[in-house]
């Protein structure tokens, strides 16, 4: 770590919106106006005192921030080494990480005017958040979700119903997330006039991967802090699953100039990545363009995007966020892989030894840092993003074991 | 731009601005209604009347496509059709018409896998004339621009009713062969086609370059054809191409009904 030439990592994306080779803006030309004017909106805001206010105000009040610093003490029993701490960000407003970007993105929407949100979703918990705050700021709202996902997140579909959102089913091509994706960019194409697209993931054309990351940076910011406050110094790593790489670029952006803080991003290993049944681009994918950027992605020798598997729809993506990529390139972050047996061990191992239920999503950081701390010295310290509540979970679990809800 | 020898597509126009015609620029999915089926179909068009094919390279996330044109991808990926297949069509292709300018029509990600250098030795090698690469706007595209240009290839830009006069006068300095005018805000195949607008930015664009302009999206049949070229140089049809070689289902078929429906809307060109 110590040859690495210094790189400032708050330079980037650069103006065009590139991470090193990754990022950019790879989508249809009817889109490049509205992106540039979100570019331009969001420049001038970003600095902004008064929007910045506005949008910490909205995190205390709305979400419920700061999220705890939890120390899970007899979680850290079990691993056996370094004491384990979870950033609760599952007892935010909706129960996941992913509303501190629509209360960012909904800022942005009203501030441009537009009557209408649309959003894509795969476990249904960005789509619960677009809901939430298209229904707060008196939004009309359309959420495109996989026709499977909507099948195996029901609880999610029903409760963006009642927020007043429509539910749009994708049945095209493998009927999940990235499908949802196509089909909200060819809505956004249609209705570029009023509509604002509050993309979920720190992926897409520039600047997304940018403000999701920003919004979400909160988790960092008060993660640093409260590791300050709470072990009296900066944590030896930090664990956050990756799918798109929305929580753990919030994590670990505030961090990435530490140069002394290990950071694991943790893909979805499937069935195993010997299997190919996975979602793991970085682990086991090549650099592509897909939606808008280019980055790691999961596909064939044609370069045709593959059917990716995991027991967790949100992670359940064939692509990840442009920065991520970029870290993985310059080793600033290494990308590991759980799979769905070891995800699932994990959602019960805390459960039973917590009380808290986490999702499917962020049981796979769960799962790495109990294998991580085991191999660490008990006074160090491991930071796990638990980026989101498991209950939307429980059916998916139910059905593993036998058992109807 | 370095200048460029005249090739296929710049011929072509020239010859219809010529002889006072429109351009009729037809559209279908390399590998849709079967792999061995294209090249017929191909030949159809031309008999049929059609000035220029775009070939659509198939795509498993095609972003820019309506639903009628995503299932002609789906269809065609599940003959196994690749970018390489496509390359082989254009080459056998070549074989029995030397002079019809073809050009690839897809997205970005099998030319990265395929990798552009090889991808555009590849293209002049069919015989491909030029691309078109959807989700590569200007500002990605300066790579595969050179290598294309360097090759005596064009590469086509689409405009759309969102492009700024500052991208305009941009992107018409970056392209070559003719420009794709995209009639409306939306996908392939959409049904808000507004002729007031289609006008009214042909005349804009029409100040920044002398380069053809053909009108694609929403095209459905000779009337709309006529309607949107009569300020322009021709007309892009795929959606009802596509619709006609899906419901077909064999190959033969398929050939009639294209014939018919480009016959038709060559008629009303010409008219």
């Amino acid at each position: 770590m110590s040859d690495r030439k210094p790189v400032d990592y708050s330079a980037f994306p650069d103006a065009r919106g590139h991470f090193g080779p990754y990022g950019g803006r790879f989508v249809s030309e009817t889109l490049i106006d509205a992106l540039d004017h979100l570019q331009e909106m969001y420049a001038s805001l970003k600095d902004d005192p008064e929007f910045q206010a506005a949008f910490d105000y909205d995190l205390a009040h709305y979400v419920g921030r700061p999220s705890p610093l939890y120390l899970a003490e007899r979680l850290t029993e079990r691993a056996g080494g370094a004491r384990i701490w979870l950033k609760r960000e599952d007892l935010n407003h909706t129960g996941a990480h992913k509303v501190n970007n629509t209360v960012g993105q909904a800022l942005l929407a009203k501030r441009s005017g537009k009557r209408r949100v649309i959003a894509e979703t795969g476990a249904g918990q960005h789509g619960v958040a677009t809901a939430t705050v298209a229904a707060r700021l008196g939004l009309e709202c359309a959420v495109y979700m996989g026709a499977e996902d909507v099948k195996r997140q029901s609880p999610n579909v029903y409760r963006m119903k009642l927020l007043g959102a429509e539910v749009i089913p994708v049945e095209s091509g493998s009927k999940t997330l990235k499908d949802a994706m196509n089909e909200a960019m060819r809505d956004w194409v249609t209705n570029v006039d009023d509509t604002f697209y509050i993309i979920g993931t720190v992926a897409g054309p520039h600047p997304y991967p940018q403000l999701v990351r920003d919004f979400n940076s909160v988790i960092g910011r008060e993660a640093r802090r409260q590791s300050l406050e709470e072990f009296g110094q900066l944590p030896d790593a930090l664990v956050a699953c990756v799918g798109g790489g929305s929580n753990a670029m919030g994590l670990f952006y505030p961090f990435l100039n530490d140069g002394d803080v290990r950071m694991f991003g943790v893909e979805a290993g499937g069935d195993g990545l010997e299997t190919g049944r996975h979602a793991a681009p970085l682990s086991a994918g090549v650099p592509g363009v897909l939606h808008g950027n280019r980055t790691y992605l999961m596909e064939d020798e044609d370069g045709q995007i593959i059917e990716t598997h995991s027991v967790s729809a949100g992670l359940d993506y064939p692509g990840v966020g442009p920065e991520h990529a970029w870290l993985k390139d310059i080793g600033r972050v290494e990308y590991v892989a759980a799979n769905d047996t070891e995800a699932l061990d994990a959602f019960r191992a805390l459960t039973r030894t917590e009380g808290i239920l986490p999702a499917l999503e962020s049981s796979h950081a769960v799962a790495y840092a109990l294998k991580l701390a085991g191999t660490m010295k008990p006074e160090q310290n491991i930071v796990v993003n638990l980026s989101g509540r498991g209950d939307k979970d429980i059916f998916t679990v139910a059905a593993i074991d036998g058992i109807e809800v | 731009m370095s200048e460029q020898v005249e090739n296929r597509i710049d011929r072509r126009f020239a010859a219809l601005r010529a002889e006072g015609r429109k351009a009729l620029v037809t559209y279908i999915v390399a590998g849709d209604g079967g792999i061995e089926n294209t090249v017929p179909l191909m030949h159809q068009l031309v008999a049929s009347g059609s000035d220029l094919i775009e070939l659509g390279v198939p795509f498993s996330d095609p972003m820019a496509e309506g639903p009628v044109i995503q299932k002609g991808h789906e269809r065609a990926l599940a003959h196994k059709a690749s970018l390489r297949r496509c390359l082989e069509m254009v080459a056998e292709f070549r074989r029995d018409d030397p002079e019809t300018p073809v050009i690839l029509m897809g997205y970005a990600n099998p030319i990265e896998r395929m990798g552009a250098e090889v991808f555009a030795d590849a293209a002049r090698d069919a015989g491909v004339d030029g691309a078109l690469t959807v989700d590569l706007p200007a500002e990605e595209a300066g790579p595969l621009s050179e290598l294309l240009a360097a090759r005596n290839l064009r590469n086509i830009f689409l405009l759309t009713p969102t492009t700024s006069e500052q991208r305009i006068r941009a992107i018409t300095e970056l392209a070559s062969g003719f420009i794709y005018y995209v009639s409306l805000k939306g996908v392939t195949g959409a049904g808000n086609l507004d002729l007031d607008s289609v006008r009214e930015n042909l005349a804009r664009i029409r100040r920044h370059t002398d380069l053809p302009l053909c009108v694609g999206f929403g095209i459905k049949d000779g009337a709309s054809a006529r309607a949107v070229s009569a300020d322009g140089d021709g007309a892009v049809v795929g959606s009802v191409l596509v619709s006609a070689i899906g419901e077909a289902g064999d190959g033969a078929l398929a050939r009639e009904r294209v014939a018919e429906l480009v016959a038709e809307i060559r008629g009303e060109l010409d008219r």
